[in-house]
């Protein structure tokens, strides 16, 4: 058995062990690659592109080979009538002997962390007016209320939340005697649209995991670093063969220490490690004071713990190392700067020199488009004598093939003249206190930490949810695009929770087109605010941060080769 | 027996469904000559003789009548067509044995199952044998033919080996095997030489074993490969016998064939002695998995071996454990001592255990509810002796005993016995209680058997619904309330596969009406298609947000609608519009551009000339594009993007003529990459011209100037 996988975001161990896989390959059109096996099974996003692979893989097959193979399709989360539809106008519909699907939808990442995987997710609501992954969203949903109970309350803000819900409870409809009498885990389900806040993700996170995110990227939990850092140091060798090979790290909270600092503020990173270094070592001291068998036992027995307690911390020392050599840098003090200018409403409408620069001196498109999309969204668009300047200096400097691009980022909004000549960003601002000058970076007391001064949009929404509630802020949330609503779903009697004194309620917060690891880390925070009251769980299509989701939104075009 | 039949059953072509089925009589078919303007009737009973239906036969000439699987009944006429009715004499469909039997004619026909399905074997007026081994996935099989055959076999029978269905004949005093591609002689082992000629065969229930009865009344039998002679006996009768049966019950040793003539019923096994019965009236053998079926004018009797159980308990002066704790419990009834004394021989053996087991057993063996009674109270008695005796055995059988006692009554009239209804199945015996419209005894079973509401309840009210759905004397209207009444919002209740129904009976109207209370649009969307009200089924699918759906409705339309028509429907639906863009974005870019065209979306189309300047290789072509593209943007009245693609086409000419200039690539450099390209190798006077003719703000060209490499060309350039 082959297995062949599409998006290989799907933990196949486990299978792998169970049905003897013998290979698992990513799909590329052409040939199949060589292996010995009867079946082989194609794991699949019902996407179009993915079927042609697929049917291209199956006709080149079929001519070769003498022991016929089986071919077995299997789509992720959900079948879909219309690629089975065009598999058979390619004539190899037939050729597949089963043709099943795989339900899954929210994928586990973390202990509070689901998430769809779902790349295309914004660009395909927002761009496209595509609300296919909306659809599988509600079914996840769906399947996490059949498992964890009917969520009594939902609220939301946005079109796509408004979709979301609206589904759901027709599903709710569509299947009357299933009546749940599961006890509800969570009490709350608040759907966000990434397009209420436009902003968080724009900025740069500044805590550790935010950062470590922004710098090299986390995918599915694992994180590739330049391995000369982590080079084993060893007496004798000198550091003559340094690794070639990007190391390569999971991050979760699994890892005791990473779980203490991934949601810190970068800043107060530094001072947990050194902390940390002196408690192992004073562990690794106490040998000297162990005297008797008893003791020397019960050491050598806390060893393995004390000993990837000790490598954890080396590779996160590390870790930090490479990220302070690019925080210290100049040029990202600038941009964080200007980043910070802007979200605390200074001088936003004219032309930045900062960015200017930038554009001159060519450094990363993606920046700068992430620059001046914040400048936009933080002045409820810009002038038109400005938005033109950048998008000329932008065409001009980088190819005119990018007019595409910012045609689709003013699609989203992200992008956008000023039309009605107000700009309502400080009025925003100032009531959902987004701009807190008096951050504290080490021992925090407001979610604003996470962008050391910007609270995010999206998480203060939640917060105010919670506590006072929303009706507190009608004004600004009819300033904010789409509409809020709120649901009750009825629970049988026996189900409705008496709440204890002091006990928390759960809030599951669902991000539909992305949700940043700065904004987790916020969520987490208020978690565990002694007086908060409530839990969070978050959910998402796709975890983000500025640089993938501006480039989920990119047109690529290739000149062609002349 | 009720059906109070005036011919004798000889005069009638009779076909009774095995597991209690019900029977088909085609009468007068006999006597046609006789009057020929009386019409043959085609009646069908319960097992029970209640008439179920009775119509006039209208079509050809019929052979033979047989029962499918699923109690449908096959006619198969003298042409070869075989008419398909259900249970109450309505037509269904008919299909065709094939020319050769259209030409040759149909000589006998016999109705076989196996584990694919029901069969038809035929015999043509040629002598050769055409079979269909399922009706319901028709593959027509010309058997091979027998050599130098020139009359009729004087018996045949299907026979199914290893998933191979084969034919055996006899021709006087040969056998022959026929399977898909040859024909062979075949001789069974322990063949008495002096035989003669075979008369009759007999195949088992489970195609296990053959019985042979030949001119001089020997009958032989083993098993059906020929591999094996199992007895054989002689019988001194010298006409074949009118129906030759195998009576056996799974899983026993004892085998036995019952013969039918005239008057006279034959047991023979393997045994030197036979039994033999007079038969009063004209009798028919129904063979069934455990015994046979024996029907007449006035009676239904059932033959078959007395299971072990049952004879331990009733053998006179049995010892056996169950028959010791039945006499135990009698006694206890009485308050007589002696109960104690049986219970305590039982237990000293340590039988008590088995002592119950045997009479639940036997219990289920028992048709009399009285006997069943007294069985199933003696092992509840010899229960209480037993430490923790599992309860499931004895409770399990109340409940099927109840299910037979109500199915075997005479008007419901389904006698099957115990091992025939736990080989059937009690979601098939659902079903034929379905097909048999007694919905409200299928109910009953389902909630006394706390079977889970999909699997049962609303499974029948599905049926119900549909069988509701075919009543035309009833409006819409009520018919639709009706259904609604009874099912509300019964889960597992499929209202569009009722509407289906309805839309078959051609009732499209109805079918709406039903769609209706169709919670899932999902299901509401296939029907709507096939009932051509594709606008319905687009809105649907557009509701259930599933945007799969949403694709098929949009490309069923496309295929069903002219393309303007086509465009107009999608134009009043905006969900389905942008996913169908998506659809050509990927599929079909030139729609694409129909689309924006028609909806004067100058925008997309501008955006659209860019994209595709991308995909011409030439420079002319990519300036063509281009153009369109300006042409389009200023249509749009998006100045910023016209002037800018504008600039594009000329930077592109300039590009062309530097490279020809310069020998040394150009194109598709930034604008800002052409410029330090050029500083960089001193063209200062064209940068300079450049730096004019594109209007490049002081600012930038200040630091271009000055540093010249800051703008490091693009690794493109410098290949």
């Amino acid at each position: 058995m082959a297995a062949h996988l599409s998006s290989g975001r799907v933990n196949l161990t486990a299978l792998r062990e169970e049905h003897e896989v013998e290979k698992m390959f990513t799909l590329k059109p052409g040939r199949l690659p060589q292996a010995d096996v009867k079946n082989i099974i194609f794991f699949v996003r019902p996407k179009l592109e993915l079927m042609d692979i697929i049917a291209d893989n199956v006709l080149r097959e079929d001519r070769g080979r003498s022991p016929q193979r089986d071919f077995h399709i299997l789509f992720v989360p959900r079948r879909s009538l219309l690629c089975e539809q065009w598999l058979k106008e390619q004539g190899v519909l037939g050729s597949f002997i089963h043709r099943e699907q795989y339900s899954l939808d929210l994928i586990p990442f973390d202990g509070d962390l689901l998430s769809m995987e779902s790349e295309s997710a914004f660009k395909e609501c927002y761009l496209e007016s595509d609300q296919t992954s909306l659809y599988h969203a509600a079914k996840g949903l769906m399947t996490l209320q059949a498992l964890y109970g009917t969520i009594p309350q939902i609220f939301g803000k946005g079109e796509c939340a408004r979709h979301v819900a609206n589904m759901m409870i027709r599903m709710k409809r569509e299947f009357p005697g299933s009546q749940n009498s599961i006890f509800p885990v969570f009490d709350t389900l608040l759907l966000l649209d990434r397009n209420v806040d436009l902003l968080t993700p724009l900025a740069t996170q500044l805590t550790y995991e935010g950062l470590i995110d922004e710098i090299y990227g986390i995918q599915n939990t694992y994180v590739k670093l330049p391995p000369e850092k982590f080079a084993p140091k060893k007496q004798g060798e000198g550091g003559k063969d340094l690794p070639t090979e990007p190391k390569k790290l999971q991050l979760n909270s699994a890892e005791e220490l990473y779980a203490e600092i991934r949601d810190k503020n970068f800043n107060a990173v530094g001072s947990v490690l050194s902390k940390k270094a002196k408690i192992i070592s004073a562990a690794f001291e106490e040998r000297h004071h162990a005297k008797t068998v008893g003791e020397i036992k019960q050491f050598v027995s806390q060893l393995p713990h004390m000993q990837a307690a000790r490598s954890s911390l080396a590779n996160h020392t590390s870790i930090a190392e490479l990220i302070k050599d690019i925080t210290t840098s100049e040029d990202f003090f600038d941009n964080l700067t200007v980043e910070q200018e802007f979200m605390s409403g200074i001088d936003t409408d004219k032309v930045n020199n900062y960015i200017e620069d930038c554009i001159a001196q060519k450094h990363q498109l993606i920046k700068i488009l992430r620059l001046v999309c914040l400048q936009s969204v933080c002045n409820s668009g810009l002038k038109q004598k400005v938005l033109d300047h950048y998008k000329r200096e932008i065409l001009q400097t980088y190819g005119y093939e990018h007019i595409l691009t910012l045609n689709n980022l003013e699609k989203a909004g992200l992008l956008k003249p000023q039309t009605s000549g107000r700009n309502n960003y400080p009025t925003i601002r100032k009531t959902l206190r987004l701009w807190m000058d008096d951050v504290n970076e080490q021992n925090p007391n407001d979610i604003s930490y996470v962008y050391s001064g910007y609270a995010p949009l999206s998480v203060r929404l939640a917060q105010l949810l919670a506590r006072p509630g929303w009706r507190s802020i009608e004004e600004v949330l009819k300033m904010l695009p789409g509409p809020h609503f709120e649901e009750r779903q009825q629970l049988p009697t026996g189900l409705q929770k008496k709440r204890q004194h002091g006990e928390n309620r759960v809030t599951l917060v669902f991000f539909l087109g992305g949700v940043t690891y700065a904004e987790i880390a916020a969520l987490r925070f208020l978690s565990q605010m002694e007086d908060g009251g409530t839990e969070y769980v978050i959910a998402t299509t796709k975890l983000i941060n500025g640089t993938t989701w501006i480039k989920s939104l990119m047109e690529k075009l290739e000149p062609p080769l002349a | 027996m009720e059906w109070g039949l005036r011919e004798e059953l000889r005069d009638c072509l009779v076909a009774a469904a095995p597991y209690g089925g019900p029977i088909a009589l085609l009468r007068n078919c006999a006597r046609r000559e006789k009057s020929p303007g009386a019409r043959p009737l085609l009646d069908t009973f319960s097992a029970s003789g209640l008439l179920l239906a009775s119509i006039p036969w209208k079509s050809g000439q019929v052979v033979q009548l047989g029962w499918t699987a699923s109690e449908d009944l096959l006619c198969i006429q003298e042409d070869g067509t075989v008419l398909i009715y259900n249970l109450f004499c309505e037509f269904k469909r008919h299909f065709s044995m094939g020319n050769e039997v259209l030409q040759n004619h149909v000589l006998e026909a016999k109705v076989f199952h196996t584990e694919y399905g029901t069969g038809v074997a035929i015999l043509t007026g040629a002598h050769r044998f055409s079979l269909a081994t399922n009706i319901d996935d028709l593959k027509l099989r010309r058997m091979p033919e027998v050599p130098g055959l020139q009359k009729p076999p004087s018996c045949w029978a299907v026979l199914s080996q290893d998933r191979v269905t084969i034919v055996l004949l006899a021709v006087g005093q040969d056998l022959y095997l026929l399977d898909n591609t040859s024909c062979s002689v075949v001789t069974p082992p322990g063949m008495s030489p002096s035989a003669g000629a075979y008369l009759q065969m007999a195949v088992s229930f489970n195609y296990r074993c053959l019985a042979l009865f030949t001119d001089t009344g020997y009958i032989w039998m083993g098993l059906a490969t020929l591999k094996e002679k199992l007895c054989e006996f002689n019988s001194s009768i010298r006409s074949p016998p009118k129906q030759m049966v195998w009576c056996m019950r799974p899983r026993s040793r004892q085998r036995a064939v019952v013969m039918a003539w005239d008057r006279q019923l034959m047991v023979v096994g393997n045994s030197t002695e036979c039994i033999q019965f007079v038969l009063d009236e004209d009798s028919y053998l129904v063979p069934e998995l455990d015994g046979v079926r024996i029907l007449s004018r006035t009676s239904h009797e059932f033959l078959h071996e007395i299971p072990e159980a049952s004879q331990e308990i009733f053998k006179i002066a049995s010892m056996a454990p169950g028959a010791l704790l039945l006499e135990a419990q009698k006694e206890y009834e009485k308050e007589s001592q002696k109960a104690d004394e049986y219970l305590r021989e039982i237990k000293d053996q340590k039988l008590l255990p088995e002592a119950v087991s045997q009479c639940i057993e036997a219990a289920g063996y028992e048709h009399e509810p009285e006997t069943q009674k007294s069985l199933l109270r003696a092992a509840s008695f010899g229960k209480c002796f037993i430490d923790k005796f599992p309860p499931e055995s004895f409770v399990r059988m109340c409940q099927d005993l109840r299910v037979l006692n109500a199915i075997r009554d005479y008007q419901i009239g389904i006698p099957l016995t115990f091992t025939q209804y736990k080989r059937l199945t009690i979601e098939v015996l659902l079903d034929r209680l379905v097909l048999r419209r007694l919905y409200p005894l299928a109910i009953r079973i389902c909630e006394y058997l706390r079977l889970s509401e999909i699997q049962g309840v609303s499974r029948i009210l599905a049926h119900w619904a549909c069988y509701k759905v075919q009543q035309k004397d009833k409006s819409d209207e009520e018919v639709a309330y009706a259904i609604n009444q009874k099912l509300g919002d019964t889960p597992g209740i499929s209202y569009s596969e009722i509407a289906a129904r309805a839309y078959d009976c051609g009732r499209p109207e109805l079918a709406i009406k039903l769609l209706e209370y169709e919670p899932r649009s999902g299901e509401q969307v296939p029907l709507l298609l096939k009932m051509k009200r594709s606008k319905l089924a687009l809105s649907k699918a557009i509701e259930s947000g599933d945007t799969d759906l949403v694709y098929t409705v949009v490309l069923h339309l496309k295929n069903e609608l002219n393309r303007g028509t086509f465009f107009m429907t999608l134009q009043n639906q905006p969900v389905a519009l942008s996913l169908y863009r998506q659809f050509c974005k990927h599929q079909e870019r030139e729609t694409l551009k129909d689309l924006y065209n028609q909806d004067d979306n100058h925008q997309e189309l501008g955006n659209f000339h860019v994209h595709s300047s991308y995909s011409e290789k030439r420079i002319e072509g990519r300036v063509g594009a281009l153009q369109n593209a300006v042409d389009e943007y200023y249509k749009a009245k998006n100045e910023f993007a016209a002037k800018a693609t504008e600039d594009q086409i000329k930077l592109l000419r300039l590009q062309r003529h530097l490279q020809e200039d310069f020998d040394k690539p150009y194109l598709d450099l930034s604008l800002h990459d052409t410029v330090s390209t050029l500083i960089l190798d001193g063209h200062h006077k064209k940068a300079e011209q450049l730096y004019r003719d594109f209007k490049i703000p002081d600012k930038r060209w200040v630091r271009e100037g000055s540093s010249g490499c800051t703008g490091v060309p693009a690794s493109r350039g410098a290949q």
